[in-house]
């Protein structure tokens, strides 16, 4: 989604902010938020694409205007009701009127200590060969999805180098949807800044992302004159 | 963290003890959210408590700091971290949700490395806790990628010309930790001073260890 949430060599933000000994949380609310969305992650209703892709949804406007922890509660909110566990009323009015409906499962207060040391694995095995290797020159295609993707505008359309081939993962843009995992081949594709910014980048740049491989197209060797 | 259930269970009363009028909208907005997630039994009031219990006073980036310290101390351990990192923070004990599948990538004097989430706030809880909000923040996201040096400069960070950055933008399920380059006079530090001089922003690349002797 071309969101407010893709936010790479945009200019007009300022300065960065950093606080002198910042605290974890701001407000109280804001970590009944993040227990709230981990614990809601963890009922199997939706996975993190999707919570990812539900924040990004936000208008931009909106996106852009709202602190951190706002975003994760406008994007559960509507998760919420999407998903249909609960109504706006009883969002509004914090009193329940309607049946529960039945999710996989509740995370238990003890279960938290465990699980979350051992943490969720998106990696996964896939059963194509990679069909890019190390060293190999690839281009970023140039895809606009509406819908929830991992692939930065920035790098759309430019070539880089495949530098390690990481094997398969959960791919993003169908997980979001609850489309299923569809796992591929994961790479670190590095692009030279010049590449990406022009001749005014900063000397001695590069940057790198993590692609998936359906992000990647070959890049047709230079013909030999 | 069972133990401390009961003290736990307070916590939420006692903030909703409060007069109505000192709660904000946005206070008055989750805690409706809660009541009613927790009433139809999505949520389990004690795994609320321990989640926020574990990322507001467990992990952090003293996680990170014995990582980095232990990594300056023992060649094979580096080799090992740098080699295939999750396995290797998990020989101390370290690993977990947002730290899944590490990657340390290792400052040199020719390459200087600056981890970024520019599509949202990846950034590995296990070694460094929640990301501060700068890390979150539109400014860094859009500025780390496109002119790093600018931004290292703003933490008061200047390398030299002939060191290059390298940007890690973390768009998919890996997460980067930065190993910074040991700083001298450390030759006589043993594994918990040097992990002291170890910051936050030094394994995000934003800035660098400490300089030995309480200077920083």
């Amino acid at each position: 989604m071309n969101g407010g949430q893709d936010l790479g060599g945009m200019h007009g933000f300022g300065p960065i902010a950093p606080e002198a000994d910042e605290p974890r949380f701001h407000a109280a609310w804001e970590k009944r938020v993040f227990g709230l969305a981990m614990a809601m992650g963890y009922t199997g209703v939706w996975n993190l694409d999707a919570s990812r892709s539900a924040r990004e949804a936000l208008p931009p406007g909106e996106y852009l205007t709202s602190s951190y922890y706002a975003i994760w509660l406008k994007a559960l909110e509507r998760q919420v009701r999407a998903h249909e566990l609960a109504t706006l009323e009883e969002l509004s009015s914090g009193t329940v009127s309607t049946p529960p409906a039945p999710v996989a499962r509740v995370l238990k207060g003890e279960a938290v200590e465990p699980l979350f040391a051992r943490g969720f694995p998106s990696d996964r095995p896939v059963d194509a060969p990679a069909r890019f290797a190390a060293g190999e020159r690839v281009r970023a295609r140039i895809l606009n999805p509406a819908g929830h993707t991992r692939l930065p505008r920035y790098v759309r359309g430019h070539v880089g180098t495949v530098e390690t081939v990481h094997g398969g993962f959960v791919f993003p843009d169908t997980n979001a949807r609850l489309a299923g995992e569809a796992p591929q081949w994961l790479y670190t594709v590095r692009f030279c800044g010049r590449d990406l910014w022009g001749a005014e980048a900063e000397p001695g740049h590069a940057v790198s992302v993590n692609a998936f491989e359906s992000y990647l197209e070959p890049v047709e060797p230079e013909p030999v004159p | 963290m069972a133990q401390n259930h009961q003290d736990q269970d307070h916590h939420d009363h006692d903030h909703h003890a409060h007069e109505e009028s000192e709660l904000s909208p946005m206070d008055l907005r989750v805690r409706a959210l809660e009541s009613v997630l927790v009433e139809k039994g999505y949520v389990d009031p004690a795994a609320l408590d321990a989640l926020i219990e574990t990322y507001e006073t467990k992990v952090g980036p003293h996680n990170g700091a014995r990582v980095v310290a232990r990594a300056w101390v023992d060649p094979t351990f580096r080799a090992r971290l740098l080699a295939d990192a999750t396995p290797a923070m998990r020989e101390l004990g370290i690993g977990g949700r947002g730290g899944e599948h590490m990657v340390v990538v290792a400052n040199t004097p020719e390459t200087h490395n600056l981890v970024v989430c520019t599509l949202c706030s990846c950034y590995p809880w296990p070694v460094l806790g929640l990301p501060p909000v700068w890390y979150k923040s539109p400014p860094y996201r859009s500025r780390a990628v496109i002119e790093p040096r600018a931004v290292l400069g703003e933490f008061g960070v200047t390398l030299p010309a002939s060191q290059g950055i390298r940007v890690w933008d973390s768009t998919a399920e890996l997460r980067y930790m930065v190993l910074p380059m040991r700083p001298a006079g450390t030759a006589g530090l043993d594994e918990a001073a040097l992990a002291a001089l170890v910051t936050r922003d030094a394994m995000i690349g934003t800035g660098l260890p400490r300089p030995p002797g309480g200077a920083g």
